[in-house]
């Protein structure tokens, strides 16, 4: 299977498996097969990683971003300098069309007709993410990625503390209801997701006022907190998949060369979509360099926390890995 | 070993639940959504829309939800839904008892702002557009038909409500309670008609713009005298075809409590 069809498979739910013996390549079998025999990752090794507390670059990059952003939509209106005008389901920068490419396709699928400004915008924004690395609107823009991210802080200590059990749930109903919120659109003419998207609706709050539909999104958050961990972001968003597929070709990306790396696994402790760094799981890896899949928000939060400097974002137009 | 009967080891149970838990999310994410249905269902209480506002079911699908003809619109007339209008939740809609669309700002900026044509960019002209068709609700309750006057502020000293007063600025709208009136008989509906103001500005040569295009081409409504037995003078404001349902009389009428004069978002001036 090809570097990009299994990134997309992944993307819709797929479980990524343990590769074949026959699968790996010669240059990988042969770093796996030295820390196998040599012993290399040993407890001294681990404690010595560790003595350096890890860093919040990225994250705190990436936090700033998000806030700039979504303020950028709030100041232009109260201020009327017409700077970002809109709510993110789409908006003018400068004057300049941009619509969200989730709600775009929503919007075309219960309208059935497809104005120009829409062409230019839908276009436009494509074009921004393809570039960007797709998911990175997930943890670069999305306003409600941001209070989920405290959510999830909230989850793991009281799972931590044993008060909770987490659930989980198959990735794939993700898959699921993007079809069933596409077949709606159609079949209804309404842009039924739209009703209850978190990131519309924080979105416009921010910029328009509080309303009653922030109780909506509190529920949410709730239940990201007593029940599933990140529950929205990994098993409902159709947002997530429409721009998951727009990353499958993104020249931005995060890969995981396989040389010095620990296999703790603390990065996919720390992942929203933990799924993406199985390669880093001790003998999975089928090459040296791995580009990481699709579902990956490209949030940062792997390269921060990875001791051996083994995840690290990239920007190149060919591929990494096979 | 019959597929019945055998046990599931623990692993395939932890999946089996896991998928079912998943089928009972996806149910009720799904389910929730679709509550959406429930205010569209209730016609009678349908909102009256922006200028350029398609056809309420296209509306709502071509609607991007975004907001933008909230933020050009001069007298903020314009109001975003919330989730209690379901799938309407996001759209734009006009409260024209507080605030009507006055057509302050000429060129129909809300539609312009558009970028999915929930507001068709096929018009260009106030009097072009169809939100409504006024109707007088509560004639009884009309200063005109009861042959009365009015003076002061016309909705109070606490009303928010803005219009543009031409001959006092003609850039920007002003607050309604800093403009007084005292009129010998009511008129408010007709004298701050937007349709009407356009054809007086026209008939003395002055049109918008100096826009010939701006000049409506029939009248919206006007006050017609009638005989009771009493002697006094009444008059009864009468809705005419140019009437396009910005909602501006309604806005105005001074009477306590619910405007006298309506506009109704379900007719227009052709289907009435």
């Amino acid at each position: 299977m090809n570097r990009i069809g299994e990134s997309f498979l992944q993307l819709l739910g797929k479980t990524p498996k343990k590769p074949a013996r026959e699968e790996i390549l010669p240059a990988a079998q042969e770093i796996h097969y030295y820390k196998k025999v040599n012993k290399v990752i040993t407890r001294e090794v681990i404690m010595k990683l560790h003595a350096v507390p890890h860093k919040n670059t990225w994250r705190n990059r990436r936090w700033l971003t998000l806030l700039v952003v979504n303020l950028l939509f709030v100041v232009s209106y109260y201020l009327d300098i017409q700077l970002l005008e809109g709510a993110l389901t789409a908006s003018r920068f400068m004057g300049f069309h941009m619509a969200d490419l989730n709600s775009a396709l929503q919007v075309m699928l219960a309208f059935k007709e497809v104005l120009i400004n829409l062409v230019i915008g839908t276009t436009t924004v494509l074009i921004m993410w393809l570039l960007l690395g797709g998911r990175t609107f997930c943890s670069w823009v999305c306003p409600y990625h941001l209070v989920a991210e405290w959510a999830e802080k909230l989850h793991l200590k009281l799972v931590e503390k044993k008060i909770i059990k987490g659930v989980t749930f198959h990735r794939g109903m993700r898959t699921v209801l993007y079809v069933i919120f596409a077949l709606l659109a159609v079949v209804t003419g309404y842009t039924v997701f739209e009703t209850i998207s978190p990131t519309g609706i924080i979105s416009r709050a921010l910029i328009y006022g509080p309303r009653i539909a922030l109780v909506w999104v509190s529920f949410l958050l709730l239940f990201e907190i007593f029940v599933s961990r990140r529950a929205w972001c990994r098993y409902a968003c159709p947002i997530g998949i429409t721009y998951g597929i727009v990353g499958l070709v993104s020249p931005l990306r995060v890969t995981y060369n396989i040389q010095d790396c620990a296999h703790e696994g603390d990065c996919r402790k720390a992942c929203l979509v933990p799924h993406v760094l199985d390669v880093t799981i001790k003998g999975r890896s089928r090459d040296v360099n791995m580009a990481i899949g699709a579902d990956c928000t490209r949030c940062g939060l792997c390269v921060d926390l990875c001791p051996t400097d083994s995840l690290n974002f990239e920007y190149r137009f060919t591929g990494t890995g096979k | 070993m019959s597929g019945k009967k055998r046990k599931l080891n623990p692993r395939e149970q932890k999946l089996r639940r896991e998928f079912l838990r998943s089928v009972v999310l996806t149910s009720g994410l799904v389910g929730t959504s679709l509550l959406g249905f429930i205010p569209l269902v209730k016609a009678e209480q349908r909102r009256l829309r922006p200028p350029g506002a398609l056809a309420e079911q296209a509306f709502l699908a071509a609607c991007i939800k975004c907001g933008q003809c909230v933020q050009v619109c001069p007298v903020q007339a314009i109001r975003l839904a919330d989730i209690d209008d379901g799938f309407g939740i996001g759209a734009p809609f006009i409260g024209a008892r507080a605030q009507a669309c006055d057509f302050s700002c000429d060129g129909l900026q809300c539609v312009l702002a558009c970028p999915t044509g929930a507001l068709t960019h096929e018009i260009n002209y106030s009097h072009e557009t169809r939100m409504g068709f006024a109707r007088l609700d509560r004639p009884a309750a009309c200063f005109a038909i009861r042959g009365e006057g009015f003076k002061g502020q016309a909705r109070g000293a606490d009303f928010d409500g803005k219009l543009r007063y031409d001959d006092i600025d003609r850039w920007n709208p002003l607050y309604v309670r800093d403009n007084p009136y005292d009129l010998e008989i009511c008129d408010l509906c007709v004298r701050h008609c937007p349709i009407e103001i356009r054809i007086g500005q026209c008939e003395a040569g002055k049109p918008p713009s100096g826009d010939q295009n701006q000049c409506p081409p029939r009248h919206a409504i006007k006050l017609e005298a009638f005989e009771t037995v009493d002697g006094k003078a009444h008059m009864r404001p009468v809705v005419l075809n140019g009437c396009v349902g910005c909602g501006v009389c309604e806005m105005i009428c001074p009477v306590e409590g619910d405007s006298a004069i309506v506009v109704d978002s379900r007719k227009t001036a052709e289907t009435v």
